[in-house]
């Protein structure tokens, strides 16, 4: 009985340890893209944020994850991608997460995308809301350059004068 | 003996100038518009800011220069050059304000890149880039496309004889309408119609792909833009494969076709003259081509073998190609992939496709199919002068729009344009060469540049040599008015330092 609860302890250290090492290997948009044959068919890590659109496709959707190089395309089922609460644009800063999934440098099944299937997803922060404040400066700017057209349009009123 | 230019022609040039600079600082309102719709307020400052200075920069040049006296060929030409970098420099101002491009060269690039059609870029965070912004990327590759000085032919300047000077030294020698200021508006109205069709087309795509309303119309109208004035800018870091949709694809490779044809042959087709379609010299140099760029591209890639699927290689091979081949640039696979995962013959058959283009009095830019179909005719002439008996008259002809004997000057005019663009693809690559690229891919890019496409395979980025940067300025500038306009100006710098 012992022995059977080692094993299992065993057995579960090792599966949680080397899921972390896959974790935490994860690998850039540029190494997969320009050694793409080296990982084509691979499971791989790749993490970033979340950017523009969840595109629903049916059970399945596209994701582009962006990790500050490029942004890839994960394929991942549609429950997982309606966990994210945030996708990065102007206003807002996506959410990040790490996916680990099997890497195609041109997916057989997406007409040759170079794309990364998901197998497991794992949030690693939560995006925000970015609040707009107004850059005084440029409103400095704006106000002074109004004021030069304003008088140039006086001088020209005073020509035709 | 080379007289040196008068202060009469530098005040015509300079008033001309400012009127051109006046439009195009009305058309920065557009973008406030859209900021306004999102409610981006700094975005909006930006813009302000952009319109402001012009305003003042155009008032400027016409109060200092004011005359009533109409431009001759040469002021013409120089007021065409000098307005597309006025608007190089004026139209950078509210993107750099924005923090997303990291030096007013930067800005630059990007900005002549957009008017000139081309859509090679070095924009940081583009995801995350404002909608005012990024409408305005795309906006000025609808005004570059129809021609920054059309848009103030067509709106803000009434009708002078020195109109079809400038319209001719934008690279449209073709008059589609007796008067050029209808012309100039007719090529607006076809190109309105389609952005409300390509628009809806794509935006609807981008609905049923899952994507959010706003954002579905919004791209749908960015992609046309870029599609139909064949640019290649996209709101997204990924381009076109941000989308992950073969519709969007096709929708997209209809849109650039469309944009890689000759607006009279639009007009003819419009008019319910549809046979013209298939008699033109222009649109059956452009299908041969097509064919033949596309069968050296699949050669490569099947050489490769990269793409096992039939489909695939089609899917990528021919849609990279046809966005080379229309001179627009968009990409389904990611710029490194054409070094790491196409070989050598595959972007050969890309450099070949991109160095043809369109056609003229199109959006596209390179040497262009007209000028590729009657070089073409010439050999097959000068062939059969050869095979028939001496005596044999042998003529030659081809149908444009209307039947046009093959004359020598024609074969002339052709063969120089052909010349001067293969000598700025090679200028280009050599440059790029000079500070390291490999021989194919200095040559990709330059000519992706100089033919104003906007394909890369890596070498443009932001830590490329800025003296690189120029060089890809001055390549997208000259390319795409076709270099009359640059001489003159060249010409003009000339007498003005040593003429009498």
């Amino acid at each position: 009985m012992n022995n059977k609860f080692k094993f299992i302890l065993i057995i579960l250290f090792l599966t949680l340890g080397c899921q972390g090492i896959a974790f935490s290997q994860s690998l850039s948009s540029n190494q997969l893209i320009i050694n793409g044959k080296e990982y084509d068919g691979k499971l791989i890590a790749f993490s970033g944020e979340v950017i523009g659109d969840v595109m629903l496709r049916g059970d399945f959707a596209w994701v582009n994850i962006n990790d500050g190089e490029n942004a890839l395309g994960v394929w991942m089922p549609a429950a997982a991608a309606k966990e994210i609460g945030f996708t990065g644009n102007y206003k807002s800063r996506g959410d990040n997460w790490e996916v680990v999934g099997v890497f195609h440098r041109a997916c057989l099944e997406h007409g040759g995308d170079l794309d990364i299937h998901a197998q497991s997803l794992r949030k690693i922060s939560a995006g925000r809301i970015i609040k707009e404040k107004l850059n005084y400066d440029k409103a400095q700017l704006s106000l002074i350059l109004l004021g030069a057209l304003f008088l140039i349009w006086i001088s020209m009123l005073f020509k035709h004068k | 003996m080379i007289l040196k230019p008068r202060l009469e022609d530098l005040k015509i040039i300079g008033f001309y100038l400012g009127k051109i600079i006046l439009g195009l600082a009305l058309t920065m309102a557009i973008p406030i518009l859209i900021a306004l719709c999102f409610r981006e307020i700094n975005p909006a400052l930006d813009f302000f800011i952009g319109i402001e200075i012009s305003v003042l920069l155009g008032l400027f040049l016409i109060r200092i220069c004011q005359t009533d006296k109409d431009l001759n060929w040469m002021q013409g030409m120089i007021v065409v050059s000098l307005s597309w970098i006025a608007a190089m420099i004026l139209g950078a101002i509210p993107l750099y304000l924005s923090g997303n491009w990291k030096s007013f060269l930067d800005t630059c690039f990007d900005t002549m890149s957009g008017f000139a059609t081309t859509g090679l870029t070095l924009v940081q965070g583009l995801d995350h880039l404002s909608y005012a912004h990024n409408f305005w990327r795309h906006l000025i590759m609808f005004l570059g496309g129809q021609g920054i000085v059309v848009i103030a032919l067509s709106f803000f300047v009434r009708g002078f004889s020195g109109a079809f000077k400038m319209y001719v030294g934008e690279a449209r020698d073709e008059k589609i309408m007796p008067n050029v200021i209808n012309t100039s508006r007719f090529i607006w109205l076809v190109s309105i119609v389609y952005l409300i069709l390509g628009t809806l087309a794509l935006g609807l795509t981008g609905l049923f792909n899952g994507m959010k309303p706003s954002n579905a119309f919004f791209h749908g109208a960015c992609i046309f833009m870029a599609a139909f004035d064949t640019g290649g800018f996209s709101p997204q870091s990924q381009n076109i494969l941000y989308y992950h949709s073969l519709v969007y694809e096709v929708i997209t490779v209809i849109i650039m076709v469309l944009g890689a044809i000759n607006f009279k042959l639009h007009y003819h087709l419009w008019m319910g003259n549809r046979k013209e379609i298939f008699k033109n010299i222009e649109t059956r140099t452009l299908f041969i081509t097509i064919i033949a760029t596309f069968f050296v591209v699949a050669v490569g890639l099947a050489q490769k073998g990269i793409y096992p699927q039939a489909t695939a290689l089609f899917r990528k091979g021919f849609y990279q190609l046809i966005s080379g081949h229309t001179g627009t640039g968009f990409q389904t696979i990611y710029a490194g992939q054409f070094v790491t995962d196409w070989n050598p013959l595959a972007l050969t058959g890309i450099i070949i496709a991109m160095a043809l283009g369109g056609a003229i009095c199109s959006t596209t830019g390179a040497i262009k199919m007209l000028r590729i179909g009657i070089i073409l005719k010439a050999f097959k002439e000068d062939l059969k002068r050869i095979i028939m008996p001496e005596r044999a008259v042998v003529i030659e002809k081809f149908h444009h729009i209307r039947e046009v004997f093959l004359e020598d000057r024609l074969v002339k005019g052709a063969l120089l344009i052909t010349l001067a663009y293969i000598i700025l693809y090679g200028l280009g690559a050599l440059v790029g060469m000079f500070y390291g690229y490999p021989f194919l891919e200095a040559l990709f890019e330059s000519t992706s540049a100089a033919a104003n496409v906007g394909l890369s395979c890596g070498i443009t980025n932001i830590a490329m040599p800025a003296m690189l940067k120029v060089t890809y300025i001055l390549q997208m500038w000259a390319g795409r008015l076709e270099f009359i306009s640059v001489f003159t100006i060249l010409g003009f710098l000339f007498a003005a330092l040593k003429g009498k």
